[in-house]
C-alpha cells in the first residue's frame, strides 16, 4: 500500500524554463520554475512561449527538488522557490508534490499565479487547499478590475479570480498583489481605485506592486509567429507609474 | 637596529618578533584594530583632493583627445633617478599630501628599453614620437635586452607556436610583471635597515663554492642593494629622507608609495600590483588619530592622494600589446579585507577608506581594487562593498576562504587575480596556452586550419565521418602533452632571460632573499573546449573537411549540455580538462625549481585569441572572441546567473592556484527594486557563491542598454569615467577598442525582471 502511495506521487510536471536567479518574484533570492501552459491570452504577456498546454520539459517533483536544492546556499534566510508560469494552477498536483518536499526541507515556497483556473467547486477546492497547505506566499496578478475589460484583455472574466483573493484572505494565506500597468489599457483611475478598495478589504496582503509594462516579450511573439497586439504601445513614463501607484497603493 | 630613532617611530606599537627580523605580517597581527561598524564615519574629499583630481581628469581628457598618449619620453632611459621631480599642479606642489610621479610630468610615459629596444621605439613611433638614435645605438650595439636574449635562444618550434598563436601573450616583448615588492617594509623599517639585512644575506650567500646558483644570487643581491640606495636618492629628489622608518601616517603612506614608485620607474611589467597595504596603513593612521595628530578628513585625504597616484600609472605600449590588454591597464592591484589566520576580521576603517575613494573621486579602473571576501566578513563591510559595486562596477572579489589555507593571511594579488605571499614569493608570469586551438590540432593532426602550417608533430588526423569521443580524447591528450612540454620550456627560457637582462632589482629588494617562486601557466578557450567535447560526447558532430582533407568546420546535430548551466555532464568535462592540463604541466622541469600552477583567466586577450582560432564543434565561429577566463560561452547560460556561478564554483581552486576568473553582469533592475534590496541581494549571492569554494567574481551592475549608449555616445560626460570589470581587471569602457566593446556587449547580461 505504502509503495503504491509513493508511486502515485510521481506526477509529471511540464516545465517551460528554469531561472536560478529571480530577485523580484518573491522575497529574497528565488529559484523560479516556469511551468508550461496557460489559457489566458493577455495582450501584454511577456512569455507567450509558455501558453501551449502541451510540450515542456518533463520533471518529477523529486527530481526537480534534487536540482533546486543546489541553490540553497544562495537563499540563506531570505529566499526560496517560486513556481510561476504559464499558469501553475493548471498543474496543481505537481506543484503540491514539489512544494511538499520543499516544506519538509524548510524552504520558503511562493506561487505566482493569475488565478484563472480557480473555482469553488468542491473537488477543485480540495486540491487547492492541499496546495495552500504547502504554499507560504501567493503572488496574485490582478490584471484588470472591470470584468468585461478583463475579458477583452485576457480572454476571461475575473469574478473567480477575485473570489480566489477573498478565499485566500479568509484562509489567512499571505499574498502579494501585482498589477501590470499598460498605458491606456490598464491604467484607468477608477479601475485602480476600485482595485485599491478591494485590496484594502483583504486581510493578508503584505505587498501591492505596480509592474510597469515592458517590451522584452515582443520578440517572443514574433518568434512564435504571432502578431503583437500592443504594437506601438509605449512603456509607461515615470509620471504614469507614480500616478498609478498613488491610486492603487494609496487610493489617491 | 634598535636605535633611539626607531623607538620613536615605533612608539605605541606592540610585538617583538617584527623588531628582530623583517616581518611585516607579525607587525600587522600585533597591532591592527578590526572594525565592524558601518561607513558613517567616512569623510568627503577635501578641497585639495578635488582640485588635484580635477586636474588629473583634465590631463586624462587631453590624453584621450590625443589618441591615448599625452606625452612620451624619447631621450632619457627610465630609472630611479632618471627624471626630476614631477607634480600634478606644478605651481602648487603643497596640495599633494603624497608626492612622486613616474616621470617629470603627469601621465608622461617613460622610455623603458630593457624589455626590448624595438618595442620601446615602436611605442614611440606608433604615437608620433621619434626616439633618440643614440639610445638605439646603445641598446642594439652595447646592451642586450630581454627580448634580444629570448629570441637569440628560441628554437624554431617555439617561434612557430608563437607565430601560430597557440601559445600567446608571452612576456618576451615586455616586462613579465607580477612581482609585488613588500612596499610596506620601506615604511616600517626605513631603507637603511633593509640594506643592512640584504648585506647580511649577501655575506651568508653560499659556502664559498661558486656554483651557477650562488653566483647568480650574489649578483642579484648586489643589484638589490644598489636599488635600495637608489630609492633613497629618488626620495631625496622630492625632499624626503627614507633611510629611517616612517614617523607618522603621512610618512608611512609616502614611504610605501616611494617603494612602489621605484618599481614602476624601473619595470613595465604587464601587472604592477601595489599589494595588501590597507590594514597595514590603518595601524599608522589609527595611531595618529588616537594621538589627535590627524583628523578623519586628513586620513581620508592621504588615502585619496595615494590612490590618485595609483590611478596615474602609465606605460608606453605597442599596438599589438594594446590589442591584447585593452584600455591601458597596469594592474595596480590593491587588496582590502580578508580574515586572519586567528579568525579575526582584517577589515579596518582603512578598508572602507580605500573603497570610499571610488565615491570621493568617482569610479576608476585603477588601482584594481580587490575585496578578499569571506561570508564571515563583518556584515557592514560586505554591504558597503556591495553598495560600491552596484554604484561603480569597479570592484572585484576573491575568496579569502580558499586562498588563506594556501597563502596564509598576508598574501597580495600580484596580477589580476593571482595570489602571492607578500614579501616571501615571486611569480614567473607565463601567459596562456590556447587549448581550443589545441583541440583543433588534435583533430587535424597538428595542422593549423588557419595558417595551414604543420605546427605540432604529425600525430595523425582524425579520419572518421563522425567524431568519436574516445578517439578525440585520446588524440587530444597526446596533443596537450606536446603543448604542455613546449609551453613550459618556452617559459623557462623567457624567465631565464628576464632574470638575466631585466631583473626586478627594486621589487626583489623588498622581498626575502630566500624567495619562493611560482610558475604560472594559463588556459585560454576553456568553455569552448568543454562545450565542444560535450557536443562530441552527447550530440553528433560531423567534421567538414576541405579539399586538402583539413577539417575547417563542424556540423553538429542534436542537443548537448553546455558548461554554465550547473549540468554535471558538461561540468565534469570541465573538471577533467583542468586537471589533465595541470598534470601535464607539472611533469616538466620548471625554471629555478619554481612551483607550477595554472589559471583560467584571459583578460581581454580573449578577443585576440579568438581571432586566431577556427570554427569549433560547439558552434563557435572562426574568429569570434573566446569567452573570457572561466566564463561560460556567450549564450550558453540558459538557467540564469546562479546556475552559471555554480558551474564555475565546481572548479577546485587547488587545481588552478593561479586563479579562476569569472566576470558577471547584472542589470540593476534584476537585482532588486531599491538600493537596500539590491545590496542585500548581492551580498547574499556572493555569500552563496564563495561558500561553495569559488575563487573569483567580477561584479558589474548595469544593463546592455547603457553599454550600447556609451559605445555610440562616448562624448557624453557621464561616460568619461564609466568603468566596467572585464576578465581580470577594470577598464574605462570608452577606452576599449570598438571590437572589444562589441564583445562586452554580446556577453550575457542577467536581466530577467
Amino acid at each position: 500500500m505504502k509503495e503504491c502511495d509513493v508511486m502515485a506521487k510521481q506526477t509529471v510536471g511540464y516545465v517551460n524554463a528554469l531561472e536560478t536567479f529571480g530577485l523580484v518574484d518573491g522575497p529574497g533570492v528565488r529559484f523560479v520554475v516556469f511551468l508550461q501552459g496557460c489559457k489566458m491570452r493577455c495582450k501584454f504577456c511577456h512569455n507567450p512561449e509558455t501558453w501551449a498546454l502541451t510540450g515542456g520539459e518533463e520533471w518529477t517533483a523529486e527530481k526537480l527538488y534534487d536540482h533546486v536544492k543546489r541553490y540553497k546556499t544562495y537563499w540563506r534566510n531570505h529566499g526560496g522557490i517560486t513556481v510561476s508560469g504559464g499558469e501553475p494552477l493548471l498543474q496543481m498536483e505537481f506543484v503540491t508534490e514539489f512544494f511538499a518536499i520543499a516544506k519538509q526541507n524548510g524552504i520558503h515556497t511562493a506561487l505566482d499565479t493569475a488565478g484563472q483556473p480557480f473555482t469553488t467547486e468542491p473537488d477543485y477546492l480540495k486540491k487547492f487547499k492541499a496546495l495552500m497547505q504547502v504554499t507560504d506566499l501567493v503572488i496574485l496578478d490582478l490584471k484588470e478590475w472591470d470584468s468585461a475589460r478583463h475579458r477583452t484583455l485576457t480572454g476571461f472574466d475575473n469574478e473567480n479570480i477575485l473570489k480566489m483573493a477573498r478565499w485566500l484572505s479568509d484562509n489567512y494565506k499571505k499574498m502579494w498583489i501585482r498589477h501590470v500597468l499598460v498605458p491606456d489599457l490598464t491604467d484607468s483611475a477608477e479601475s485602480l481605485q476600485a482595485m485599491h478598495d478591494f485590496i484594502a478589504g483583504l486581510k493578508t496582503v503584505e505587498k501591492t506592486e505596480i509592474l510597469p509594462y515592458h517590451t522584452f516579450g515582443v520578440k517572443k511573439w514574433k518568434n512564435a509567429g504571432l502578431s503583437y497586439p500592443l504594437e506601438g504601445v509605449p512603456v509607461p513614463t515615470a509620471e504614469q507609474i507614480k500616478q498609478a501607484e498613488n491610486c492603487l497603493l494609496h487610493g489617491k | 637596529m634598535m636605535n633611539m630613532e626607531n623607538k620613536q617611530a615605533w612608539n605605541g606599537f606592540e610585538g617583538r618578533i617584527w623588531k628582530k627580523e623583517v616581518n611585516v605580517r607579525d607587525f600587522i597581527q600585533k597591532n591592527y584594530r578590526p572594525y565592524d561598524g558601518d561607513e558613517s564615519f567616512l569623510e568627503d574629499a577635501t578641497e585639495a583632493t578635488n582640485k588635484l583630481w580635477d586636474m588629473v581628469q583634465r590631463y586624462q581628457k587631453a590624453e584621450r583627445a590625443k589618441g591615448g598618449i599625452l606625452d612620451m619620453e624619447t631621450k632619457i632611459v627610465s630609472g630611479l633617478t632618471a627624471y626630476g621631480a614631477g607634480y600634478i599642479i606644478e605651481d602648487a606642489p603643497e596640495l599633494e599630501k603624497i608626492v612622486g610621479l613616474q616621470t617629470d610630468l603627469p601621465l608622461k610615459r617613460a622610455f623603458m628599453p630593457f624589455g626590448g629596444i624595438k618595442m620601446a621605439e615602436q611605442a614611440c613611433l606608433s604615437n608620433g614620437y621619434t626616439p633618440d638614435p643614440e639610445i638605439h645605438k646603445i641598446f642594439t650595439e652595447y646592451v642586450t635586452t630581454h627580448n634580444q636574449g629570448v629570441f637569440d635562444a628560441y628554437t624554431p618550434e617555439m617561434k612557430k607556436v608563437r607565430h601560430n598563436k597557440i601559445i600567446t601573450g608571452l612576456p618576451d616583448t615586455y616586462g613579465r610583471g607580477r612581482i609585488v615588492g613588500d612596499y610596506r617594509r620601506v615604511a616600517l623599517y626605513g631603507i637603511d635597515y633593509l640594506i643592512e639585512e640584504k648585506k647580511q644575506d649577501f655575506a651568508n650567500c653560499g659556502d664559498g663554492t661558486m656554483t651557477d646558483d650562488v653566483i647568480r644570487l650574489r649578483e642579484e643581491i648586489a643589484k638589490q642593494i644598489r636599488a635600495l640606495n637608489g630609492m633613497k636618492e629618488m626620495a631625496k629628489i622630492y625632499g624626503y629622507d627614507i633611510s629611517q622608518p616612517a614617523m607618522n601616517a603621512r610618512e608611512a603612506v609616502q614611504w610605501l608609495y616611494f617603494g612602489y614608485l621605484a618599481a614602476i620607474k624601473t619595470q613595465n611589467g604587464a601587472a604592477m600590483s601595489v599589494g595588501r597595504v590597507s590594514t597595514f596603513l590603518d595601524i599608522y593612521i589609527q595611531r595618529d588619530l588616537d594621538n589627535g595628530v590627524i583628523t578623519e578628513k586628513e586620513a581620508q585625504e592621504l588615502i585619496d592622494h595615494f590612490v590618485m597616484k595609483c590611478r596615474m600609472v602609465k606605460f608606453a605600449r605597442i599596438p599589438s600589446y594594446n590589442e591584447l590588454f585593452s584600455g591601458d591597464p597596469v594592474w595596480a592591484t590593491l587588496e582590502v579585507a580578508g580574515i586572519g589566520v586567528d579568525g579575526r576580521s582584517m577589515v579596518t576603517k582603512n578598508d572602507f577608506r580605500f573603497l570610499h575613494t571610488l565615491e570621493n573621486m568617482g569610479p576608476s579602473p585603477e588601482p584594481n581594487l580587490t575585496v578578499l571576501y569571506s561570508s564571515a566578513l563583518p556584515e557592514n563591510f560586505k554591504k558597503y562593498a556591495a553598495k560600491i559595486s552596484i554604484n561603480t562596477s569597479s570592484v572585484q572579489y576573491e575568496n579569502d576562504d580558499v586562498m588563506k589555507p594556501v597563502w596564509g593571511d598576508d598574501y597580495s594579488i600580484c596580477c589580476c587575480v593571482s595570489a602571492t605571499q607578500t614579501g616571501k614569493e615571486m611569480q614567473f608570469f607565463g601567459a596562456r596556452a590556447n587549448l581550443a586551438k589545441c583541440l583543433l590540432y588534435a583533430i587535424n593532426g597538428g595542422v593549423d586550419a588557419k595558417t595551414r602550417e604543420q605546427v605540432a608533430p604529425s600525430f595523425g588526423a582524425i579520419k572518421s565521418e563522425i567524431l568519436d569521443y574516445h578517439e578525440v580524447i585520446q588524440k587530444y591528450e597526446v596533443m596537450m602533452d606536446w603543448l604542455a612540454g613546449l609551453y613550459v620550456n618556452t617559459l623557462n627560457l623567457i624567465q631565464y632571460m628576464h632574470d638575466k637582462y631585466y631583473y626586478e632589482a627594486a621589487e626583489m629588494a623588498l622581498i626575502d632573499t630566500n624567495v619562493r617562486r611560482t610558475f604560472a601557466t594559463g588556459i585560454a578557450g576553456f568553455s569552448h573546449v568543454v562545450d565542444s567535447l560535450s557536443a562530441i560526447k552527447y550530440a553528433t558532430v560531423k567534421p567538414i573537411r576541405d579539399d586538402a582533407g583539413i577539417t575547417v568546420d563542424f556540423s553538429t546535430t542534436g542537443d548537448f549540455p553546455r558548461y554554465g548551466n550547473d549540468d554535471d555532464r558538461a561540468d565534469d568535462i570541465a573538471l577533467w580538462l583542468l586537471k589533465t592540463f595541470l598534470e601535464k604541466i607539472k611533469k616538466h622541469h620548471t625554471y629555478r625549481n619554481s612551483e607550477p600552477t595554472t589559471s583560467i583567466l584571459t583578460i581581454t586577450s580573449n578577443v585576440v585569441y579568438g581571432k586566431a582560432t577556427s570554427n569549433m564543434p560547439d558552434g563557435r565561429r572562426a574568429g569570434a572572441p573566446l569567452s573570457p577566463g572561466a566564463n561560460p560561452s556567450y549564450g550558453a547560460e540558459k538557467n540564469g546567473l546562479l546556475a552559471s556561478l555554480n558551474s564555475v564554483a565546481k572548479l577546485p581552486y587547488h587545481w588552478a592556484l593561479d586563479g579562476i576568473s569569472n566576470t558577471q553582469t547584472i542589470h540593476p533592475d534584476a537585482l532588486g527594486h531599491e538600493e537596500q534590496e539590491r545590496i542585500n541581494n548581492l551580498v547574499q549571492v556572493m555569500d552563496g557563491y564563495f561558500d561553495q569554494g569559488a575563487h573569483h567574481l567580477n561584479v558589474n551592475v548595469f544593463g546592455t542598454d547603457k553599454l550600447i549608449d556609451a559605445m555610440e555616445h562616448p562624448e557624453k560626460e557621464e561616460y568619461a569615467n564609466f568603468t566596467i570589470r572585464v576578465s581580470g581587471y577594470a577598464v574605462k569602457f570608452i577606452d576599449l577598442t570598438r571590437e572589444q566593446q562589441m564583445d562586452v556587449i554580446s556577453r550575457t547580461c542577467h536581466e530577467r525582471m
